[in-house]
C-alpha cells in the first residue's frame, strides 16, 4: 500500500512537469495549429541558462526568475525572427523549422556546455518537515510551483484584457484584427509564455534527471502524450492529461511493465487515445465547413 | 469634408484584380450604401478599407491616408468593421465579445457605460451576457457584431450584409437600431447589401457596383426611383 501511494505521489510530481510541457505545446498548437517539436529542447536550453547564471554566482531564485524572463524574450524572438516570415507557408515548412530548432538547441547546448551530465540544485530542503518516506520535499515543491504557475496562467487568460485578446487572436485572427488586436504580437506573446512555462518545467525536473542536452527527450514525449490524452484543443485538458500520464506511467512502470518499457508506454497511450477518441478526453471535435 | 474618401481603388487577390479603380466618398454622419450582385466587389471594397486585401489607390479617413496601414491600426483609428459572417468569437461569452470590441480603449468607466448602452439597444444580448457566443442565434450574433463594433466608439462603421440569413422581423428591428445609432451616436456608416430595398431605405447615398466598377451613384431616393435599378435590383 505504501508503495502504491508513494508511486502515485511521485507520479503526480513528474506529471506536473508533463503538464507544463503539455500546456506549452497546446498553447502554441492553438495559436498556429502545429506541434512544436522543439518545446523540450527550448526548455533544456533555458535550464542551462539558469545553470550558467548560478555558476556565475547568482542565488537559485534570482537565476530562476532571470531564466524565466530570458526564456520569455527568447520565445518571442523565435516567433518574430523565424516563424513570422513563414506564417503562411505550408505545414511541412513549419515541421522542418521545428526539427531544425530541435537540433540547433540540442547541439548548441552541447557545444557551449558539453554533453557531460551536470548536477542541478533543488531549491527545496532535502528533508521534509514531517516524517515521511512517501514523498520528497523536491516533489512537493514541483507540484506546488506547478500549481501556482498554472493558476497564474489561468487567471491571466481568464481575467486580463491581453489574455482575452490572446484567446481571441488564436481562435479568430481576422475578427481579432478588426477590433484592433495585433495578432502578430499575440502570437509572439504566446511563444514567450510557452517558452517561460517550459523553462520552469526544465528547472524543476533537472534536479531529478540531471542536466544534459538530451534530458528533455523522454519528457517531451510524455508531454505530447499528456497533450493528446487531454485534448489538443483544451489547455486545461492538457494539464489534466499531463498529471494523468505521470501517475499512470509511474504505476504501470512499477507494477506492470518495468521501467524499461515506460517510454513505450507513452507512445502506446498516444496511439491508443488517437484510435479511440481522437480529440482527447477534454478536447472538442473541430468541424470546419469546406 | 468627406469622412471617407476613396480614389482609384484597385484590389487584388493574388494575380486577380477584383476592383478596377473605384472612386467614392462618404460624408461625416451619413449612411452610404454600396449595392451590387454577387461578386461585384462589395465585400472586397470593405476589406480594402480595413487593409485586409492588397490594394492600389488612396483611401483617406478624415483627410488622413490609411492605405497600407495594418488592419489593427485602422481599427484604432475609429473604423469598426461588422464583417461578413458576423465574425463572432464563438468560444468566449457575449460579454467578452463586447469587451474585445473595446480592446483599443483604456477608459474602463466609459467602457462599462458603453456596454450598458449596447445592452439597452439589444436587450437580448444582456439576457445572454454570460452565454458562449457561439450558441447565440444568427440574429443575436448579428446584434452582437454591431454591439462589438459600437464598443470601439467608431467614427465609421462598415457593415457587410447585416441582413444576411435573418428573419424579416429581425432585419427590421436591426435596421431600425442602425438608424438610431447613426442619429444618436453620430456614427457614419458604409453599408453593403444585397437587399437593395432595405439599404436604399436606410441610406442617404448609394453606389451601384458591377464587376469591380461603379456604374451609378447618387442620392439614395433617386437611385431607388431609377427604372433600370428597379428592374435589376429591386425586382419590380
Amino acid at each position: 500500500m505504501d508503495l502504491l501511494i508513494q508511486q502515485t505521489l511521485s507520479g503526480l510530481a513528474t506529471g506536473a512537469i508533463y503538464a507544463c510541457i503539455a500546456l506549452a505545446v497546446v498553447m502554441i498548437y492553438q495559436a498556429i495549429d502545429h506541434f512544436n517539436f522543439a518545446q523540450g529542447e527550448m526548455a533544456m536550453f533555458s535550464t542551462f541558462i539558469a545553470w550558467q547564471l548560478m555558476d556565475w554566482g547568482f542565488p537559485f531564485w534570482i537565476a530562476f526568475v532571470g531564466c524565466v524572463v530570458i526564456s520569455f524574450i527568447g520565445g518571442m524572438a523565435i516567433e518574430k525572427v523565424v516563424f513570422g516570415p513563414i506564417r503562411d507557408a505550408p505545414v511541412l515548412s513549419h515541421v522542418i523549422i521545428f526539427i531544425a530548432l530541435f537540433s540547433i538547441f540540442n547541439s548548441t547546448a552541447g557545444f557551449i556546455w558539453e554533453f557531460t551530465i551536470k548536477e542541478f540544485p533543488s531549491p527545496f530542503p532535502a528533508t521534509t518537515p514531517f516524517e515521511t518516506d512517501l514523498i520528497s520535499m523536491h516533489e512537493i515543491g514541483i507540484i506546488l510551483v506547478t500549481l501556482v504557475m498554472l493558476a497564474m496562467i489561468w487567471l491571466f487568460f481568464r481575467f486580463t484584457p491581453i489574455g482575452l485578446a490572446m484567446r481571441a487572436a488564436a481562435a479568430n485572427p481576422d475578427s481579432a484584427r478588426l477590433v484592433g488586436v495585433s495578432v502578430n504580437w499575440m502570437l509572439a506573446l504566446g511563444w514567450g509564455l510557452a517558452a517561460a512555462i517550459g523553462a520552469v518545467a526544465g528547472m524543476l525536473i533537472a534536479p531529478i534527471v540531471f542536466l544534459e542536452p538530451n534530458m528533455m527527450l523522454g519528457i517531451l514525449l510524455y508531454g505530447f502524450a499528456g497533450a493528446v490524452v487531454g485534448g489538443l484543443t483544451s489547455p486545461a485538458g492538457a494539464v489534466v492529461g499531463g498529471f494523468l500520464v505521470g501517475v499512470v506511467e509511474n504505476l504501470a512502470g512499477t507494477f506492470l511493465i518495468g521501467s524499461e518499457l515506460k517510454l513505450t508506454f507513452a507512445l502506446i497511450l498516444i496511439v491508443g487515445v488517437l484510435l479511440v477518441r481522437p480529440s482527447g478526453i477534454f478536447g472538442r471535435t473541430v468541424v470546419s465547413r469546406v | 469634408m468627406a469622412l471617407l474618401e476613396v480614389k482609384g481603388l484597385e484590389a487584388f487577390y493574388g494575380q486577380i484584380k477584383a476592383l478596377h479603380g473605384l472612386d467614392f466618398s462618404l460624408d461625416e454622419g451619413g449612411i452610404t450604401t454600396i449595392l451590387g450582385a454577387n461578386g461585384a466587389g462589395k465585400t472586397t471594397t470593405l476589406r480594402s478599407i480595413c487593409g485586409m486585401v492588397k490594394t492600389n489607390g488612396t483611401i483617406s479617413l478624415a483627410g488622413e491616408s490609411i492605405s497600407g496601414r495594418s488592419t489593427e491600426s485602422i481599427a484604432k483609428g475609429g473604423v469598426a468593421h461588422v464583417p461578413e459572417g458576423r465574425g463572432t468569437f464563438v468560444r468566449v461569452t457575449t460579454e467578452e465579445n463586447l469587451r474585445l470590441g473595446a480592446f483599443t480603449r483604456r477608459d474602463s468607466k466609459a467602457i462599462a457605460q458603453d456596454m450598458e448602452r449596447v445592452y439597452a439597444y439589444f436587450p437580448r444580448l444582456k439576457e445572454r451576457r454570460s452565454q458562449q457566443a457561439g450558441t447565440l442565434s444568427g440574429g443575436e450574433q448579428q446584434m452582437l457584431a454591431v454591439g462589438r463594433a459600437l464598443m470601439l466608439r467608431p467614427r465609421l462603421m462598415l457593415l457587410d450584409e447585416p441582413s444576411f440569413g435573418l428573419a424579416p422581423l429581425i432585419v427590421q428591428e436591426l435596421f431600425g437600431i442602425l438608424r438610431t445609432i447613426n442619429r444618436e451616436e453620430k456614427v457614419s456608416m458604409l453599408l453593403v447589401e444585397q437587399n437593395a430595398n432595405l439599404a436604399l431605405d436606410l441610406a442617404d447615398h448609394a453606389y451601384l457596383l458591377e464587376t469591380g466598377r461603379v456604374v451609378m451613384s447618387g442620392v439614395a431616393s433617386d437611385i431607388a426611383a431609377n427604372e433600370a435599378v428597379r428592374q435589376s435590383y429591386l425586382g419590380y
